[in-house]
């Protein structure tokens, strides 16, 4: 497994990231920075959170016309996984790969904390080796968090199976109070169409080690294999 | 020819304005009762050269849609104005 870490002037999870991929995955990382467009050489990319251009205009607004956002466009529509962490998720946004928009916070405050997560869909690269409803402990740290999508692309992500994380309580419930930041529906993460594209607000390289508090999210990376493994037993068996 | 314009960037109607909110609870509690609502948006100011000012509204028309809004979540209007010109020869 051989994963890319795009890195933005501005971005400060890059060394997070790397480490849980190169260091508790074992797998090769490597660092590309931001004006390199050629991904076609990995499996995986992985866009760490930050403040790309000190989430000047817009967070991720900037970011997203950096060559290595061609890189990524393309990558991603060869299918392979392409996951987006807080500022990754942001840029996502922004540069159309996945749907909606993310916001400031509708307490206004930068919210730092541990929160539960729920799965929503094994279904993609990054939630595949979970269980559907099982719950994940990770951190958030942002200031803009809030996802916003309009009443009808909403529904139709619900439908088609695109949430991949909700915002819920201990119990397991998306509550108002287990949102922290108003996301609609207490959205905390989703997929594209294909869904080989996911963004979270959560940070699961703050969680893949339990001297950190949580190691549930290795869950997030182990996916990536599972994933990947599923795809090439596919195209082994003839399945489309 | 070189314009000046300006550019309002707000956010939709159905979109939650949270710093909104707390603006127009702040002009409360200093005493403003009769504020209702209140919508944060930005405005930005933009020099551009252009044949005509055709050319300067459909390229600015294009920089907001691409960059200077997100039509997610925002709306956007400008407004063009030609340049002031300062050289004495008095060029239009």
């Amino acid at each position: 497994m051989k994963v890319a870490v795009p890195v933005f002037p501005g971005s400060n999870c890059d060394a997070d990231t790397y480490h849980a991929l190169r260091h508790v995955m074992e797998w090769q990382a490597e660092y590309v920075w931001h004006r390199q467009s050629d991904l076609l050489r990995f499996d995986a990319v992985v866009i760490p959170g930050g403040f790309s251009y000190g989430d000047y205009l817009r967070a991720g607004a900037i970011a997203r016309f950096s060559p290595v956002m061609e890189g990524v466009r393309e990558f991603a529509a060869s299918g392979r996984p392409v996951l987006g962490i807080c500022n990754g998720f942001q840029i996502l946004c922004e540069a159309g790969l996945l749907p909606g928009a993310l916001r400031t916070n509708d307490r206004l405050r930068f919210q730092c904390r541990h929160v539960w997560l729920r799965v929503e869909t094994v279904e993609t690269p990054f939630s595949a080796a979970a269980e559907a409803g099982q719950l994940l402990r990770l951190p958030i740290a942002h200031g803009e968090g809030n996802y916003y999508v309009g009443d009808d692309e909403h529904k139709r992500l619900e439908a088609e199976g695109q949430i991949v994380f909700r915002y819920v309580d201990a119990g397991g419930r998306p509550t108002e109070a287990a949102n922290p930041n108003g996301s609609v529906a207490n959205i905390a993460g989703v997929a594209n169409g294909e869904r080989n594209v996911v963004g979270m607000m959560p940070h699961p390289e703050r969680a893949v080690e339990s001297l950190l508090g949580s190691a549930d999210g290795r869950q997030v990376f182990a996916s990536m294999l599972r994933w990947l493994e599923r795809a090439r037993e596919g195209a082994l068996h003839g399945d489309a | 020819m070189q314009f000046v314009a300006t550019i309002h960037v707000t956010l939709k109607s159905s979109v939650l304005d949270p710093q909104g909110t707390t603006v127009a609870r702040s002009l409360r509690a200093l005493g403003y009762d009769e504020v209702s609502r209140v919508r944060v948006g930005k405005y930005l100011e933009l020099r551009l050269d252009a044949q005509s000012r055709d050319e300067a509204e459909q390229r600015l028309d294009e920089m907001c849609h691409r960059l200077l809004a997100n039509p997610v979540i925002e709306n956007y209007r400008f407004e063009l104005a030609a340049a002031p010109v300062k050289e004495a020869g008095g060029q239009a």
